[in-house]
């Protein structure tokens, strides 16, 4: 099977119909969800707070961030970036509670330093890997993300990354970009070598609380790998098989009633369009 | 788009991305709407401490909103023990006081739907439709 990413760019290959057809397949949604679910517990965030989901498309993960019961330590506030206008279309149909916004993540991250208490993407960090024009390099691209992403968490804080790896090299290519750029970072792999694998990079910027150490995210969770600095990221990549060791309530939050009123005397509300056209 | 949002949000230039004059970013002809959502105490004591407070309030006033009071509350001026159960010393039934309520309504219910955000430092206007900000930059200005 080809992969997307060699096929088109993200733009591109995200157009009205396959945003439509990605967002509506139950095997999709099902899928975003218990990845999203899997990296959440390995975010492990105890209380109401600011996500960055990178890469949102039309805002799955976003609706489980935002449904999260307030005794389970939710719910919290997301930001989405996507480089495809369909997704976030689709998005702003469901009228999803994060804010949007239509941008390329190889460009970098446009917040101020310390900005989130964490991040999370879900398939699609591999895409970076792909130069949008002649001037760029992947290389380029993933440092500009990460060196953005690391900067715009806050101390203690942690990013967990889903991507769906070409092969080994680009596999390493992404998590020794992401220490380059200051991380703690963890491999970890669910049903590694099937074809339901999953592979996850757990990322930590240090300075906050022990348990903000990537040794204290993946303790306790067995055939974890953790590379850092130190070691060069020369990652031996292993294998994870704790999968769902915390069951995850994830509650379809009833659709809000919400009233829209504009402020200014001199607008008037204008009726959502398919999307945004910029 | 909400303004809280926009008090973290700088310029995606990389050139104007550490300079003080490319944070916050300034509205022009800006649309708002008002959306209501849930309250949400510890979501809003989290946050009090990273808001930068004079941008907000210069915001407010780019905006034609209220004056905002001179420095931000302290997060102990976001709850108040309910009237009745106030010797149960509870959490959970801690009311908000109308600080908080102010603070949720102007960072987490208004909002800019239309318009654009100018940097200035560089001038380049980031456009914002349907709340959603374009932040693509053309490549050479990357
Ligand atoms: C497989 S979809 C995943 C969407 C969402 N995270 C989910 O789990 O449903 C991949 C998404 O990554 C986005 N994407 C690809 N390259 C990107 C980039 N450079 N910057 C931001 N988003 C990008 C695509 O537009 C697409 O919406
Ligand atoms: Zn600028």
């Amino acid at each position: 099977m080809s992969r997307p990413e060699d096929t088109l760019p993200p733009d591109l290959f995200y157009n009205d119909t396959e945003s439509r057809k990605y967002t509506t397949s139950s095997r999709i949604r099902h899928i975003q969800a218990t990845m999203t679910n899997r990296a959440l517990e390995l975010l492990d965030l105890r209380s109401p707070s600011l996500v960055l989901d990178v890469g949102c498309g039309s805002g799955l993960s976003g609706e489980i961030l935002s449904s999260i019961s307030p005794s389970e330590g939710g719910p919290h506030t997301w930001i989405g970036l996507d480089i495809s206008a369909s997704m976030l279309g689709v998005a702003l149909e469901k009228d999803v509670d994060g804010d949007l916004f239509l941008a390329d993540a190889g460009q970098g991250v446009p917040f101020r330093p310390g900005t989130f208490d964490a991040a999370i993407s879900i398939s699609a960090v591999q895409w970076l890997c792909n130069a949008e024009s002649s001037e760029e390099t992947a290389q380029g691209r993933l440092g500009r993300f990460f060196n953005g992403l690391y900067a715009s968490l806050r101390r203690g804080g942690r990013a967990v990354c889903q991507f769906y790896p070409k092969n080994d090299d680009q596999k390493r290519m992404i998590s020794s970009s992401a220490i380059r750029a200051g991380f703690g970072a963890g491999l970890l792999e669910d049903d590694p070598g099937t074809k339901s694998a999953k592979v996850y990079l757990v990322l930590t910027v240090g300075g906050g609380d022990l348990s903000g150490d990537i040794t204290g995210v993946v303790s306790g969770m067995e055939g974890v790998d953790v590379m850092d600095s130190r070691r060069k990221g020369k990652s031996q990549i292993k294998h994870g098989e704790q999968k769902g060791s915390k069951a995850w309530i994830v509650k379809k939050k009833e659709q809000m009633e919400r009233k829209g009123k504009i402020i200014k005397a001199n607008s008037k509300y204008t009726g959502r369009k398919r999307r945004p056209n910029f | 788009m909400k303004l809280l949002t926009l008090n973290f949000l700088t310029c995606a230039r990389k050139t104007c991305k550490s300079l003080p004059a490319a944070f916050p970013l300034h509205p022009k002809d800006a649309e708002l709407e008002v959306v209501e959502t849930d309250f949400n105490a510890p979501f809003l004591r989290n946050i009090l401490g990273r808001l930068e407070w004079d941008a907000l309030k210069t915001l407010c006033m780019e905006l034609g909103l209220p004056n905002l009071p001179p420095s931000a509350p302290e997060p102990e001026a976001l709850l108040e023990p309910g009237a009745e159960m106030a010797e149960l010393e509870l959490e959970r039934e801690l009311e908000p006081t109308q600080t908080a309520r102010d603070l949720h309504n102007l960072l987490l219910e208004t909002g800019i739907k239309e318009g654009k955000l100018v940097c200035g430092n560089c001038g380049h206007e980031y456009a914002v439709k349907e709340g959603i900000a374009n932040f693509l930059l053309p490549s050479h200005l990357v």
